[in-house]
């Protein structure tokens, strides 16, 4: 088995508010790159820097008690949306492969 | 056409507004079910329900359905392969089956099918607009809108007893499950990641392992983007290929048509080269290749096209019609192949919107330099 794939340390924008979280577990159960750990039935970021925005913490907590500025990690769709001086979109109607 | 007539039972009164026309039952309009290449020949045959006929699908992939996943992985015509939005029948499914959620492009719906053999369950498929779910997810159109209101239109509280939905986990950034709950009675469940390990979650009584709940990008999964990678890009590629062939005519005595065939088809080779060369090399060397951020993986790479460059300057100094041209190469090389590698972050499984910014505010500004600088070498080397 190869090492895992880690992308940039320190730069994800993941925020866990210990005092609104329920421990209900739903953020371990979304979350696609195991960042949660439940701990003393709470939540706790045990690997944030596997975190890849997706935001499926932040939209399944009953709780409000996670935050991330979610979006697709795709340079093209950065790049169009500099290009065309709007909010960045992942075009992926057109032939761009984000999403692929 | 006349109108279908309503079954009392279900179907009632869709949202106001909603994107859902009355059906006569739960089942996909008949004429929606057929994507541009074809019949509908995975369906089977149909079951009756409270609320109508609904098609079963068979399980396996027949010959076609390979033909459509390879065609769309080569991006031909990958915005229309769809199934229709509605509900699905495979096997024999009861009132207690499970319900399957997934979105309409074909190739989700396919990979989702055929890890069901031997199993009685419902799909409900989503209007995804021929998105996969993890994509849809994130735009928000595989989401709890589209959930509660395809739960309404194909009347699935009549269909079923229970009310547990099995949502793929990578519906998650576009899904809430407790808005899901509150505004259909519906409870998501979350599902495995992978479709293969849907009869192992099911037959556990819906509970996912660990490693289920993780998504990987092994090597299949990092070899299956590069044909659409290098089809989207290629018309950039033939592009600025194709200028570096016509400028290469240009001289101190005019324009020539023998350096155009000499000096440019071998500027345009080696931009294609480095292009294609990162486009493939990328993705399947990801894991080994030094660093983290994508560009600096791509610029490594480029520095091993750069070994291959040097070497045959050395064996061929004849090749290389001047110094500049080889300290432009020098430069354009790894930047193009940094370029493509940084790009392919639209594509992993494991990139945060807020790492490629931060690689990219290093990254672009060296990549733009080196490209200036490289082509004015090159520029420069036709005249001297």
């Amino acid at each position: 088995m190869m090492a895992e794939l880690r992308y940039l340390p320190d730069v994800v924008t993941l925020r866990l508010d210990d005092a609104k979280c329920t421990g209900c577990g739903m953020c371990l159960s979304v979350c696609p790159h195991a960042v949660f750990e439940l701990e003393n039935g709470r939540a706790r970021i045990a690997d944030r820097d596997a975190c890849m925005e997706c935001g499926a913490c932040a939209r399944n907590c009953p709780a409000e008690a996670l935050s991330v500025r979610s979006g697709v990690g795709c340079a093209t769709s950065v790049i169009i949306g500099a290009l065309r001086r709007s909010q960045r979109d992942c075009d992926c109607s057109g032939s761009s492969p984000c999403c692929g | 056409m006349e109108r279908p007539r309503r079954v009392t039972c279900c179907c009632s009164a869709p949202a106001k507004g909603a994107n859902v026309e009355a059906r006569p039952g739960p089942g996909p309009a008949e004429n929606e079910g057929t994507s541009h290449w074809g019949d509908r020949h995975w369906v089977e045959g149909s079951l009756g329900t409270p609320c109508g006929e609904v098609p079963r699908v068979s399980t396996a992939l027949r010959a076609a359905d390979r033909l459509g996943a390879w065609r769309v992985r080569w991006g031909i015509s990958r915005m229309r392969y769809t199934v229709a939005p509605g509900l699905y029948a495979v096997g024999r499914p009861t009132a207690d089956s499970p319900v399957l959620v997934s979105a309409n492009y074909k190739l989700s719906f396919d990979q989702l099918r055929s890890q069901l053999a031997g199993l009685d369950a419902w799909i409900l498929v989503l209007d995804t607009r021929g998105i996969n779910v993890w994509c849809a997810a994130g735009k928000g159109t595989f989401g709890t809108d589209e959930i509660v209101r395809r739960i309404e239109a194909v009347g699935l509280a009549e269909v079923v007893s229970h009310r547990v939905l099995v949502v793929p986990q990578l519906g998650g950034p576009g899904v809430a499950a407790h808005e899901v709950k509150r505004r259909s009675g519906f409870r998501v469940q979350y599902g495995p990641v992978r479709a293969q390990d849907l009869p192992a979650f099911l037959a556990a009584g819906m509970k996912a392992t660990p490693d289920m709940r993780r998504v990987r990008f092994r090597l299949r999964d990092r070899a299956a983007v590069v044909p659409v990678e290098l089809v989207w890009s290629a018309r950039y590629a033939l592009l600025i290929a194709a200028g570096f062939l016509l400028l290469a005519g240009l001289g101190p005595d005019g324009y020539s048509w023998t350096r155009l065939a000499g000096v440019g088809l071998r500027s345009a080779a080696m931009i294609l080269g480095a292009w294609a060369g990162s486009t493939v090399l990328t993705p399947v060397l990801l894991p080994w290749l030094p660093g983290r951020a994508l560009s600096a993986k791509g610029a490594w790479l480029g520095l091993v096209f750069l070994l291959g460059i040097l070497a045959s300057a050395w064996l061929h100094p004849a090749v290389w019609d001047t110094w500049f041209s080889l300290a432009a190469w020098c430069l354009l090389v790894p930047t193009v192949a940094s370029f493509m590698a940084m790009n392919f972050t639209g594509a992993t499984t494991y990139t945060s919107l807020s790492g490629v910014r931060r690689e990219m505010r290093v990254a672009v500004p060296l990549q733009a330099a080196a490209a200036v600088v490289g082509v004015a070498l090159w520029l420069i080397g036709r005249f001297v």
